[in-house]
């Protein structure tokens, strides 16, 4: 029987008809029993006739069926054997089209996203999602350093954006700090929680890892949920200040002896010049914090981090010393996060616990994956994405999430490493003397 | 003397791994361990290199006291691991590879470094801005090599650098460890199973047997003593 198994090489036609006889034999064997002999009744006594007509017809469908399989089967791997050859041999040609098509894409979206509240300045729903988007953005950039380039998997992201946001609030309304004095420090102090999350965490990896950050990330809720005295517990902090434009408030009537922005300007008060005001703001942190990631990308610290995802043994072999790197990436990752925060408290003006649930962390970390692990500009398709999916699916209501979950399978099925999954080499052909060794 | 091991005992959790072990290196040698699956060899090479620390004993290296040092602190003493497995950067380029391997050395180096690694390996040259997972095990083999070069070591650690390879790339290996050694003077500490090509290369060996030295001499007496050739060589390891 062996001549009827799934050959490996080439079939010529004889062999084609030889195998198809094999089955059309094998299922006249079967046949005769099964469709040749029936039985009937006559007369309340049980006859047996012959079918062999039917049974003919049967054998010949076998034959033919199995011909027609082969020929298919034999179609598709050749074309699979011809696709492989075609990506072997265009592997760097591709590579070359997808960085070209990533430039040209990041300048168009740096375009579209300079350009989106000239035309659309009297559309607060617009100006209002694309904010969200970008903060979004932004703290998709700061988990890419911890999860996409570090490898660290952090499933408590939120604590961070938590850090900030709180720190932003109290800072302002408690001690009266201004926008742009309480950033650093609150980027620093989400800081250092990274690092004080990344300590007793640097031996763990892959779902440990994973587990201790959650549980963090819950830590920090659930504090800022019953330490009222600190935080407002679940009523939040309100009335937080907006930042203003170079000391000019974004107001109708500004307080005495300040000045409106609309006054300064000559303009008329419209509330669409502080979400437009937002929109740019935090399009340049995002835009900062952008250049800053990619910058340490290229330097060893950014190389070291990389190195730290692929081979943590490897890593201590080539002397490196992996704590400092892993703390490293907490720090930064937190307190981009941070950043993201203050400026999420500063847009909404009151912040709750329920701003920083779990969910958040893990849209965030969908953005990176979904992004492809340590893109760029994947994170910012990804994030577009996630926020926008959601708003187009308004109209449909309670189905809202289960879009949302389809658009994520959809897109994991049809790009498993992510959007983006290009990864651009830190040094290239020919340009070795300008990177620093 | 560039390495010395005195009574180093090594645990992992409960397992005591390694009981009593002295190692001596000197410089310009080529030093090999053999044994078994389990006797200890990764465990010796990776206890020098404190991961696990040596529980007692003491390891010198090059006139200073290493027992207690962190490993990247051991790294920085000019000791650079071949690991098991080769364990480069697969996701990285070839290029960033050796960059990896250079990153505590002087940038000033870093030139003089990547042509010598090129001219001993030039199929790294032609391969410097290709993903290092695509190249082939020996190649691998051959790109972890040169990234442990790149730190410019005093000791260089070879563990299994022949295992998983093809039969030519195992003989180019050894091939390479010789180079190294003759040409370039390096001191080269070796742990393989194939123990009669290792013999053959080695100045000296250390047969390991449950965690502990049964036998030491040069490598010819070695491959002439008639326990290790019933134990190593006419096993089926030659």
């Amino acid at each position: 029987m062996s001549a009827v198994v799934f050959a490996h090489h080439r079939m010529s036609p004889a062999e084609r008809v030889r195998d198809a006889a094999w089955v059309a034999f094998v299922a006249l064997l079967l046949g005769i029993p099964l469709i040749g002999l029936t039985t009937v009744d006559a007369g309340g006594r049980l006859e047996v006739s012959t079918r062999f007509g039917m049974l003919a017809l049967f054998v010949a469908i076998a034959f033919g069926g199995r011909i027609a399989l082969r020929a298919t089967v034999d179609h598709f791997k050749a074309r699979k054997l011809a696709r492989q050859q075609a990506r072997g041999a265009s592997e760097a040609t591709a590579a070359s089209t997808t960085r070209r098509v990533s430039t040209w894409l990041g300048w168009f979206a740096l375009g579209a996203s300079i350009g989106l509240p000239i035309l659309f300045s009297d559309n607060r729903y617009v100006v209002d999602t694309a904010t969200t988007v970008l903060i979004y953005v932004m703290l998709g950039w700061g988990l890419n350093v911890v999860v996409g380039l570090a490898g660290l998997l952090d499933l408590g992201y939120v604590a961070f954006y938590a850090v900030g946001a709180y720190s932003y609030a109290i800072l302002a309304t408690e001690h009266g700090w201004g926008f742009w004095q309480a950033l650093p420090v609150s980027g620093a102090m989400a800081a250092t929680f990274g690092i004080l999350l990344g300590y007793p965490i640097l031996r763990l990896r892959g779902d440990y890892l994973a587990i201790v950050t959650l549980g963090f990330g819950e830590i920090i809720r659930i504090i800022l949920v019953n330490w009222t005295d600190f935080s407002g517990g679940p009523n939040g902090i309100s009335s937080i200040p907006r930042p203003s434009f170079f000391g000019l408030e974004f107001t109708r009537r500004p307080a005495e002896g300040e000045q409106s922005f609309a006054a300064f300007f000559g303009l008329d008060y419209s509330p669409m010049q502080r979400l437009i005001f937002l929109y740019y703001l935090i399009l340049v942190l995002a835009l900062l914090t952008h250049v800053f990631v990619s910058r340490l990308r290229r330097l060893p610290v950014g190389r070291a981090w990389e190195a730290l995802r692929e081979d943590e043994i490897a890593c201590r072999a080539m002397g490196m010393n992996t704590t400092n790197i892993k703390l490293s990436a907490f720090a930064i990752g937190a307190m981009l996060g941070g950043f993201a925060g203050v400026f999420f408290a500063a847009r909404q003006g009151f912040i709750s616990p329920e701003s920083f649930v779990f969910t958040e962390s893990a849209i965030v970390l969908a953005i990176v994956v979904l992004g492809g692990m340590g893109s760029q500009l994947g994170v910012v398709l990804a994030a577009a994405l996630l926020v926008l999916i959601p708003e187009f699916g308004r109209n449909f209501a309670e189905y809202r999430m289960l879009l949302f979950g389809a658009a994520m399978v959809l897109i994991m099925v049809w790009k498993p490493g992510g959007l983006l999954s290009h990864r651009e080499p830190t040094v290239r052909l020919g340009q070795r003397e300008e990177t620093p060794a | 003397m560039m390495l010395t091991m005195e009574g180093v005992h090594a645990h992992y959790g409960h397992i005591h791994a390694l009981r009593g072990i002295d190692v001596q290196v000197q410089v310009g040698e080529i030093v090999t361990l053999i044994g078994a699956n389990g006797a200890g060899k990764s465990t010796l090479m990776m206890s020098l290199f404190g991961n696990p620390r040596a529980s007692a004993g003491r390891i010198v290296f090059d006139g200073e006291d290493i027992t207690r040092l962190h490993t990247h602190e051991i790294a920085h003493r000019g000791i650079a691991l071949v690991p098991e497995g080769r364990r480069i950067f697969p996701r990285m380029t070839v290029m960033e590879n050796l960059q990896m391997g250079a990153g505590f050395a002087a940038p000033d180096n870093f030139d003089a470094d990547i042509a010598r690694v090129f001219a001993m390996f030039p199929i790294l040259d032609e391969r410097q801005g290709q993903r290092a997972g695509t190249l082939s095990g020996g190649e691998q083999q051959m790109l972890a090599i040169g990234r442990a070069l790149m730190s410019r070591p005093k000791l260089l650690l070879l563990d299994e650098p022949s295992l998983g390879l093809a039969p030519i790339y195992i003989r180019r290996i050894f091939q390479i460890v010789r180079e190294l050694n003759a040409d370039h003077g390096m001191t080269i500490l070796l742990v393989e199973q194939n123990a009669n090509q290792a013999l053959r290369v080695a100045h000296r060996g250390y047969v390991l047997q449950h965690g502990g030295i049964t036998l030491a001499g040069t490598g010819a007496e070695l491959l002439a003593s008639p326990e290790v050739r019933a134990a190593y060589l006419e096993g089926g390891h030659g």
